[in-house]
């Protein structure tokens, strides 16, 4: 029988009970939120279990939503079974203090640079990384550019109105 | 007199190594882009790679939350530059898929083969190139004629030719022209016999084929643990094809194969490319064809190249903007972002030249996005480069890079 996304909801709210909440299906894609702290175990699951199978790590990202207090930081994950074309995503949100998730990267190689990359542009700490540092960016930055404090122009300039180009100041 | 003491100084640790420390790159001939890679050389043999990335970073996903859906296109190009159009569609794709937009089937044969087109040219690039890591140049330049036609097909349709910014939401900025038509069917009559002769020149060439057997190869299980995609996951042999897997842009209705290798090294990723320009040219075939059938079935379809329904989202013709107010109203309000899109997160994956390229989009309804991440395959599989050079030789490291494609432009995003 295929996958399918209730069949995976099932399973999973089966071993984590009511720990996986914000459960959701945004254009077919089967999304829910897992506590930082049962990131990897969740992962693990995922990878292990002989039925759900998802052994691909397809994308690995940050969102900052400086609007929510205590959980401004999020961890998207996107893992898909290839088998039974089947993907799903996941997300882990980490308040700004102290953000911290487990590395993924003794299950997938390819979430190596990716976690990388979301430490380089967001903060997040990926407790047991082997190599945590920066990628894209200089070593001797010393802010995370894709939080929305920073905004893409001068925030000083008064001869241009912001609101008429894009996202106006600090969203 | 001052002395001088500009003379490079070795540390005492460096002289009492047994090993060399070559620096490749971050702008070497052979790398084809800016990589730079730090080796550990003992003779010819490479013990060990280590990678520095980003040196053309260019912060596009920053750069994306306060542009406009539009003018995040141009940005697209910059990814992978070598097959830009495939970028372009993808992202048009994921915006259309936000709106929930359903265009008809011309436009979308059309965009499918501008997408094989920009395939063919990526491919050509890459095993080319490979072939000129090897020691001969005269594939590289006689193939080079044909990416050329394949560049001013491009012209032709969007008046660019490598960072194409070609396409709208919902559809073409215009139709193809006569002279596109003209060009495709001459680089469809043209390309078979010049494909035929760059496969004489190197897939059974002893010395092709001694450089290239065995040099760089990655299983499939550390493939997919690496995040490969794309002809070099394929050459692994994963049958994973997401124009199969997931059709978009009606690719479901279209008859290919999808080629596999065995052990994932140089020769079997050339071959895996090879064959897939084939099957690309045949894809363009179809295209033409099916396209031809509609035109027949009705002919008033010829001047259909965007969703009529997505007038909210594509430019009017210009002599309307300055005749029409309407037009002008619809021009003004996209230039400047106006147009309402609704909130919400999608992920939208396409087959690029070298694997899945993801548009992983949030929307808070707001003119721009909120945001936006680009998944690029470059960035992913690059990782595994010292895993599959160690042990080889510093000559084999050369080969495995050109083979990989990986595009800097896509690597630093």
């Amino acid at each position: 029988m295929a996958l399918t996304n209730e069949i995976v909801k099932n399973r999973l709210t089966e071993q984590f009970g009511d720990q996986l909440t914000g459960w959701e299906e945004p254009y077919g894609m089967l999304t829910c939120t897992m506590p930082a702290g049962i990131n990897l175990k969740v992962l693990q699951f995922l990878f292990d279990d002989e039925q759900l199978r998802f052994r691909f790590l397809t994308d690995l990202t940050g969102v900052h939503y400086p609007g929510r207090p205590g959980e401004e930081l999020c961890v998207v994950y996107h893992v898909h079974n290839m088998v039974d074309g089947v993907r799903m995503r996941l997300k882990a949100y980490v308040p700004l203090e102290k953000p911290d998730v487990f590395s993924a990267t003794q299950l997938y190689s390819a979430a190596n640079w990716m976690e990388r990359e979301t430490y380089d542009f967001f903060g997040v700490n990926f407790v047991g990384h082997p190599d945590l540092r920066r990628i894209l960016n200089v070593d001797e930055m010393e802010h995370f550019p894709m939080r929305k404090e920073f905004p893409m122009e001068d925030p000083t300039r008064t001869d241009k109105d912001d609101e008429m180009f894009g996202r106006g100041g600090i969203v | 007199m001052s002395e001088h003491n500009q003379h490079i100084q070795l540390s005492d640790e460096s002289v009492a190594k047994q090993t060399t420390t070559l620096n490749l790159g971050p702008t070497h001939p052979a790398t084809h882009g800016v990589f730079e890679n730090i080796l550990e050389i003992d003779g010819e043999k490479v013990l060990s790679a280590k990678q520095t990335v980003g040196y053309i970073h260019r912060a596009f996903e920053k750069i994306a939350e306060r542009r406009p859906y539009y003018q995040i296109t141009p940005l697209t190009d910059r990814l992978n530059y070598c097959s830009a159009p495939i970028n372009n569609m993808g992202w048009h794709m994921t915006i259309e898929k936000l709106l929930g937009l359903k265009l008809p089937k011309r436009v979308e044969y059309m965009r499918v083969l501008i997408m094989e087109l920009s395939r063919i040219s990526d491919h050509l690039i890459c095993n080319s190139v490979v072939a000129v890591d090897t020691g001969a140049l005269t594939g590289f330049t006689y193939v080079f004629q044909w990416r050329e036609l394949i560049y001013e097909i491009y012209e032709e349709i969007c008046g660019s030719r490598l960072t194409t910014n070609m396409g709208r939401v919902g559809g073409f900025e215009r139709n193809f022209s006569d002279v596109a038509w003209q060009k495709i069917n001459k680089f469809i009559e043209g390309f078979p016999k010049v494909m035929k002769e760059f496969e004489d020149l190197f897939t059974r060439n002893r010395i092709f084929m001694d450089r290239c057997i065995g040099a760089g190869p990655i299983n499939a299980e550390r493939a997919l643990n690496y995040g490969f995609t794309g002809p070099n996951l394929r050459a692994a042999g994963v049958d994973y094809d997401l124009r199969v897997a997931e059709p978009y842009s009606s690719y479901e209705d279209f008859d290919f194969k999808i080629p596999t290798g065995t052990i994932g090294d140089v020769y079997d990723r050339y071959l895996v490319r090879n064959v897939e320009i084939w099957e690309s040219l045949s894809i363009v075939k179809q295209a033409v064809q099916k396209i031809a059938e509609i035109e027949k079935a009705d002919p008033a379809q010829k001047n259909i190249f965007y969703a009529p329904e997505s007038d909210k989202y594509h430019f009017p013709p210009k002599e309307d903007v300055y005749t029409k107010m309407e037009a002008l109203i619809y021009h003004f309000k996209m230039v400047m972002g106006e147009i309402a899109v609704p909130p919400g997160e999608i992920y939208h994956a396409v087959e690029g030249a070298n694997g899945e390229v993801g548009y992983y989009l949030i929307s808070d309804g707001g003119r721009t996005p909120y945001r936006l991440h680009f998944r690029r395959p470059c960035f992913i599989y690059y990782q595994a480069f010292p895993e599959m050079i160690k042990g080889g030789l510093l000559s084999d490291a050369i080969i495995a890079l050109s083979s990989l494609n990986v595009i800097a432009g896509e690597l630093d995003a």
